[in-house]
């Protein structure tokens, strides 16, 4: 393999462990109106990935600066090509980010609800765009000789794309649902289960049908064979969601996330962005690719940081392994004070430090 | 009509307010980080609950910034290839290195450890916790240096050769690349500015409460802390902006006769540097300056006699070289921008040295020294923000300097219209979180530090609440 398609599959790591981690981000997002029945709830689903949903965001950093060094023409078409579908994403990650962060700043309901409803909105959008963007991708795009994008917004909302925006947006979906169960227990955990077995067939139905479309339209064999794979995971997840197996669940959904992405990434070579008007103008591995020089820096620096980087990441997930509960959240003693930075409002009298150990009572 | 809707205006009006904004909250991400750390430390050390309150307070100023400097940090990135795609072709193969690897050696650390630290207090034992936040400030520190290094290829491009066939600059040296001798001088410049800003805030804050006699056994000891690190930090500042105006001199001198807006080179004492002029700066009709003379030279070479190049013979050499144009900056930004950068600072620092000075031995200063230290808390940040103009206004018209002009960097399929819109909805949206950040942030400070935590009965450990959300 030669180091440009090295790199090629090196961004679709990155884009897998984005669409993997920050997909049940967006899921748990969404699901803030289905399982939050009141604000307990609602902090309870927040708090599963409090520790975790900034570095799942981070991912989508370090895969666009991984695009950006790596194939710097793939980088500057897609963006600016998709000039508008890129600002909705980074307006709908930015309401997310700071919803998170402030809603536990004031007391007030109203404060909070205007959050949440924020918190969903930054979640869904960008859940159903990153699919749309992928499904363009692969589908292709009319490129002028300079690869730049000569096509409309409106070209990007074809029934294609909006099938694969579909796809994500159900797959994170349920994703998020099932993280929700992996990671909570009591009631939250019951309905948490009971809500992915209904969004799951959704989810099949609509997913096998994106599946089908690309690799009858797009797809090679190697793509299709991975298509397969990943309807068989998908499926496994909910048959192991039937049989209350919130590990194998979780695991086997997160497998059907990346093998999909990855035959994406497999039907698009030898292009990164194929031109629908005319073959000569697609960007391929080859003509988007940066120097030798640059990728094999590149690579010594991910051969030796990459590992690291899944060792520390590894280690949080593992600190922060317990389930969740509605025990687990404290009470507001002070209005106002429902602390950041570790807690102010833990300093108050009333047992901030049974959340710790009573929170464990289920099983995996 | 035309004007409004072009997209190379508009492009460099929303990198420019993108940027700025982003900037509100690296410097204080930076600083209070790292104060955070410092207090933590000083806690694990002395087992004194002040430190541990001092902690949590700066701690929670910190995490109300925080979430603000990751998102907006997304829009730069995705900014080059959205508005300025033929920038990012052209330099990609350089540029995207260090912000790879900013984002491999540095954003992952830093995301991950700020986790660690803010849900961690009773999941971690208490050193580990300690290193989790001493990591998170270095990594940010590190995020630092690799985006001052790529900027610096901005401004003095190295380590690269120019491919004819592809039409790009491409990488030859890595470590050129990283040891460009304008990163070398920006970054320590804008690091020790970051812990002025800071410093700044931990006074103001810190003076908020001590007017009011409460806190007293906190605030005290964090207004010494604040007067120390801006004093400290500002000095620092000053040396190695000095040694940040050398390296302009020497590989954009233009730039340094665009701050004085000098137009025909000058020797010795004439190559004087006027603290203020009334009329405009066009070099024709000065009607009125305060000059110091030599000062000029000695900025930009350390010597008294030394000569400073002029705007017109450096645009007439420029000409030659790079054929028929406009190589000069906008003159009265570049002169304004940099004078009150330099003016913020030494007030900011000014202020600081009055201020141990008033509260030498346990003295109590007057209520007006008090509203001083409130009010001054923009003062650095003003000056970084001025600075950052200054250093991307004097580059122009370059956007890599004598490789790339800005008007061929800018996204060619990209219309006005589209970057009108998303110029609107960054302004609105910004806009409105900056008033929810500051009055959030404002009330964190005004709220104060929580009284000291119980020690846990059973454990001895003190008790946080796990779902800090």
């Amino acid at each position: 393999m030669d180091l440009p398609t090295l790199w090629f599959f090196i961004l679709g790591f990155f884009f897998i462990g984005y669409f993997v981690l920050d997909g049940f981000d967006f899921g748990v997002g969404m699901t803030l109106p289905f399982l939050g029945r009141d604000d307990t709830d609602r902090r309870v689903l927040i708090n599963t990935i409090g520790p975790i949903w900034d570095l799942n965001e981070t991912w989508v950093i370090v895969a666009g600066a991984v695009m950006f060094a790596a194939f710097p023409e793939w980088y500057a078409t897609l963006f600016s090509g998709f000039y508008l579908v890129m600002l909705a994403i980074l307006l709908a990650l930015i309401l997310r980010g700071v919803s998170f962060e402030y809603r536990h700043q004031r007391p007030e309901a109203s404060w909070k609800r205007r959050f949440d409803r924020m918190i969903v909105i930054g979640s869904a959008v960008p859940a159903f765009l990153w699919g749309l963007v992928f499904a363009n991708v692969v589908r292709g795009v009319p490129l002028d000789a300079g690869f730049n994008f000569t096509g409309s917004l409106l070209d990007l909302f074809n029934p294609y794309a909006i099938l694969g925006g579909l796809t994500t947006l159900l797959l994170f979906f349920t994703h998020g649902v099932i993280f929700v169960s992996l990671k909570t227990s009591g009631s939250i955990h019951e309905r948490a289960r009971a809500l992915a077995m209904r969004s799951g067939l959704l989810t099949i139905v609509v997913a096998a049908a994106f599946l089908v479309y690309t690799t009858v339209s797009y797809g090679t064999v190697w793509s299709g064979i991975l298509s397969a794979v990943a309807a068989v995971t998908l499926i496994g997840s909910y048959i192991a969601n039937l049989r209350t197996a919130d590990r194998w669940a979780f695991a086997l959904m997160a497998t059907t996330i990346a093998v999909a992405v990855l035959s994406l990434f497999v039907s698009l070579m030898p292009d990164v962005m194929p031109a629908t008007n005319d073959p000569a103008n697609s960007l391929t591995i080859a003509n988007a690719s940066s120097s030798g020089y640059t990728l094999t820096i590149m690579s010594w620096v991910a051969l030796i940081f990459v590992p690291l980087i899944l060792l520390y990441q590894g280690f949080t997930y593992w600190v922060f392994r317990k389930r969740l509960s509605r025990a687990s959240i404290t009470e507001e003693v002070e209005p106002g004070a429902a602390g950041a930075g570790g807690g102010g409002a833990g300093a108050g009298p009333s047992g901030a430090g049974s959340s710790g150990s009573g929170e464990a009572a289920a099983s995996a | 009509m035309n004007d409004l809707l072009d997209p190379l205006l508009l492009s460099r009006w929303q990198f420019g307010l993108t940027t700025i904004y982003h900037f509100l909250f690296v410097p204080l991400t930076i600083g209070l980080a790292l104060t955070a750390a410092i207090f933590q430390t000083a806690w694990v050390r002395t087992n004194k609950a002040q430190y541990l309150q001092l902690t949590k307070f700066f701690g929670k100023i910190f995490l109300i910034n925080f979430a603000m400097g990751v998102v907006t940090g997304i829009v730069q990135e995705f900014q080059f290839g959205m508005n300025w795609s033929d920038y990012s072709r052209f330099v990609g193969d350089v540029f995207g290195a260090p912000l790879a690897l900013e984002g491999l050696l540095a954003f992952f650390l830093e995301a991950t450890f700020i986790g660690l630290w803010i849900f961690g207090w009773d999941r971690l034992p208490k050193k580990l916790h300690l290193a989790t936040i001493w990591i998170t400030a270095l990594a940010s520190i590190l995020s630092a240096y690799f985006i001052i290094a790529a900027n610096a290829f901005m401004q003095n491009p190295v380590g690269y050769q120019i491919n004819q066939a592809k039409g790009r600059a491409e990488l030859t040296d890595i470590w050129a690349l990283l040891t460009n001798k304008v990163a070398l001088a920006a970054f320590p410049h804008t690091i020790f500015a970051c812990f002025m800003v800071t410093a700044a805030l931990i006074i103001s804050a810190a003076a908020w409460h001590l007017t009011r006699k409460q806190h007293v056994d906190t605030m005290r000891p964090a207004l010494k802390f604040g007067l120390w690190m801006m004093v400290i930090a500002g000095i620092l500042t000053i040396f190695t902006g000095d040694q940040l105006g050398l390296a302009m001199v020497q590989t954009q001198p233009m730039k340094m006769a665009a701050a004085e807006a000098l137009y025909n080179t000058a020797t010795g004492a004439n190559a004087s540097f006027s603290l203020f002029t009334l009329g405009t700066p066009d070099g024709v009709s000065e009607l009125f300056s305060i000059r110091i003379p030599y000062l000029l030279s000695f900025l930009s070479t350390h010597t008294l006699n030394g000569t400073v190049e002029g705007i017109n013979d450096l645009q007439a050499q420029y000409t030659q070289t790079y054929g028929p144009g406009d190589y000069t900056p906008i003159i009265w930004v570049t002169y304004w921008a940099f004078r009150y950068m330099i003016l913020f600072g030494v007030l900011s620092i000014v202020t600081a040295v009055a201020g141990l000075w008033f509260t030498r031995k346990g003295r109590e200063p007057k209520r007006w020294m008090w509203k001083v230290a409130i009010w001054a808390v923009p003062l650095p940040l003003a000056a970084m923000i001025v600075g950052w103009v200054f250093t991307e206004m004097g580059r122009q018209p370059w956007l890599v300097f004598g490789l790339l002009k800005t008007s061929d960097g800018v996204s060619p399929n990209t219309t006005g219209l589209e970057v009108l819109i998303s110029l609107i909805a960054f302004t609105l949206i910004y806009g409105i979180l900056a008033v929810v950040e500051f009055r959030l942030i404002k009330k964190a400070v005004h709220q104060g530090p929580e009284e000291p935590p119980e020690p846990d009965e059973v454990t001895g450990e003190i008790a946080h609440e796990a779902t800090v959300y």
